[in-house]
């Protein structure tokens, strides 16, 4: 048993460097085309993205991008997926597109909810996962927030609310790269710890190394394996995770890659992978 | 009309079941909606802009989601929520508020709801049903129900005057024949209106009607009423609403575009607080020139 666990891991781990090194390529070169920013929180979460969507969520279960802000991670998680063309990324913020700055709802059927103004995917999320309670159907509903999106008071209600009606079909993501928009989050509105904060409400929080592929499989898959309500993941992160001129700069989350950004970056990637 | 609303649910939900959620509100009135709904009632607590993201995310998963709150409650704090998670995803999200314009008297402006028309219509999609009588409720309720745009409800105290028949349901309705100024009334204000014009005769008393849903072009205008006011070639609006964003300004932008001619508006709205003091419903709206003698001088029909 414990050899095929082990088999499993490694298998995951190898299929996910690949799946990674693809993914970040062609995000970077969709920013860099469209000259648009915000690549640092997406690349802090992608590996998440792909993680969940390649070896956890199942049929029938939903994903919620609350920091909508991560739009190009999503779509380029689609995309690996198979369910979004090519063709489409290169359409990215431009006019008469579907594929904005932050996701838009009403065409595909793995974008539930519109999102970009932070504080409100969680609680739209809180509303499918009760849903599903009431109606008994199958499948979770997993919800990606920002950690500075914390600082929205929405969150909390719908944190209330989901641990009073034990939604146990609900797993709340955090992605806590430390950084929001005009500074880093100790320094704007420090809630350090944000663990024990959110634990004191009632749910099992737990934290995972958000660019370990193997530990994010083991920690959603135990997690989903023991039904509490509802469950809390803290994705510990790096904002522009992988791009070394990226990597927890305050810049990355909103300045655009140019071209000569775009090439250092992909001889940075080609070298990690070469290496 | 907390009873009627709950009474005309409790109808609806054993044909159509839905999920109710109120922000810790309803007391003495929706507890037989309580009792019959089980886990399908939930009293989501005061946190307003999460209980309209929740009905919103019932609704992105087909289930029907009814939200009750004071008017000013349910409207104000979350209209993000409404304006995002509700309307730009066309989610038919039933608002429920309470206590529309002045109806909650001397708790306070916090408490009172005068621009929640105004404001919720320039959302997309959205549809506003503003009840004259208790007895329009249970038919505003089956509209609600099987509409497909989110919609809000603003409840407020029927002042139907007593002898007076309400006429059946219809956006438009005719409330008092007359032949002086063509009225058009929103809302339970309505009743005072019509108590003071009742023993009137005929010649003299305004030609009273009442509009019901909004915003006005959602439903044709009749054509007697445009008979009347082409005939008059004035109207008198009459609202518990500010003036911006109101039926009057609704109406006139209606009419010119039309190419109605108008040589006047008449304009009875609310006014805020203009003594920056509190009272009862009656009070503010004297204060606004709302009450029925005000509104009658309006109408050249007083001393």
């Amino acid at each position: 048993m414990e050899r095929s666990e082990g088999e499993k891991y490694l298998k995951i781990k190898e299929s996910f460097a690949s799946l990674r090194s693809a993914a970040v390529r062609r995000l970077m070169q969709m920013h860099c085309d469209s000259h648009i920013g915000h690549i640092g929180g997406n690349l802090s979460c992608l590996d998440t993205l792909l993680l969940l969507h390649h070896h956890i969520m199942q049929h029938d279960d939903l994903f919620v991008l609350s920091k909508g802000h991560a739009a190009g991670a999503l779509y380029i998680t689609l995309w690996s997926l198979g369910e979004l063309d090519d063709s489409l990324l290169t359409t990215f913020h431009a006019d008469g597109s579907r594929l904005g700055g932050h996701p838009l709802s009403n065409w595909h059927p793995r974008i539930p909810v519109s999102t970009g103004s932070l504080g409100h995917g969680l609680p739209m999320a809180v509303g499918m996962a009760l849903a599903k309670k009431l109606r008994g159907e199958p499948g979770r509903v997993y919800c990606l927030t920002s950690d500075g999106e914390w600082q929205e008071g929405s969150n909390w209600e719908a944190l209330i609310f989901a641990c009073h009606h034990r939604l146990q079909q609900l797993t709340i993501l955090v992605d806590h790269n430390g950084w929001q928009g005009f500074g880093s989050t100790t320094e704007v509105a420090s809630m350090a710890d944000l663990a024990p904060r959110i634990a004191a409400f009632g749910p099992v929080v737990t934290s995972v190394n958000g660019h370990d592929p193997v530990a994010l499989y083991q920690a959603l898959t135990q997690m989903n394996a023991v039904p509490v309500q509802p469950a809390v993941l803290l994705l510990e992160t790096i904002k522009g995770h992988g791009i070394s001129f990226m990597e927890n700069r305050l810049e990355s989350h909103y300045l655009p890659l140019d071209k000569a950004g775009l090439e250092l970056a992909l001889r940075e990637l080609a070298g990690r992978a070469g290496s | 009309m907390r009873d009627a609303v709950c009474s005309a649910l409790l109808s609806l939900f054993g044909r159509h079941p839905f999920v109710f959620l109120t922000g810790d509100l309803g007391f003495q009135a929706l507890e037989p909606l309580r009792a019959v709904m089980g886990e399908k009632f939930i009293n989501a607590g005061i946190s307003e802009q999460n209980m309209i993201s929740v009905a919103a995310g019932l609704a992105q998963q087909g289930m029907m989601a009814w939200t009750y709150s004071i008017g000013s409650f349910g409207y104000a704090r979350p209209f993000e929520q409404i304006r995002n998670d509700v309307c730009l995803q066309s989610l038919p999200v039933k608002l429920v508020g309470n206590g529309g314009g002045y109806a909650y008297g001397a708790m306070g402006p916090s408490h009172h709801a005068l621009e929640d028309y105004g404001i919720l219509l320039t959302l997309p999609g959205m549809r506003v049903y503003v009840p004259i009588f208790g007895k329009d409720v249970q038919s505003i309720v089956e509209r609600m129900a099987v509409s497909t745009t989110p919609g809000y409800l603003r409840l407020g105290r029927c002042e139907c005057p007593p002898g007076y028949t309400v006429p059946p349901y219809a956006p438009w309705r005719r409330l008092l024949a007359g032949r002086g100024t063509p009225t058009l009334v929103v809302g339970p204000v309505a009743g005072s209106l019509l108590a003071a014009c009742l023993a009137m005769e005929l010649d003299v008393r305004p030609e009273i009607w009442g509009v019901t849903e909004l915003p006005v072009r959602n439903s044709e205008m009749p054509a007697e009423f445009l008979a009347i006011v082409r005939q008059h070639r004035c109207l008198c609006v009459v609202e518990e609403h500010v003036a911006h964003g109101g039926v009057g300004q609704m109406v006139a932008h209606e009419l010119l575009t039309m190419g109605v001619p108008m040589d006047a508006l008449l304009h009875a709205h609310a006014h805020g607080y203009p003594s920056a003091t509190c009272g009862s419903q009656s009070f503010h709206r004297r204060e606004s020139a709302l009450d029925a003698p005000s509104i009658l001088r309006l109408l050249g029909l007083g001393s």
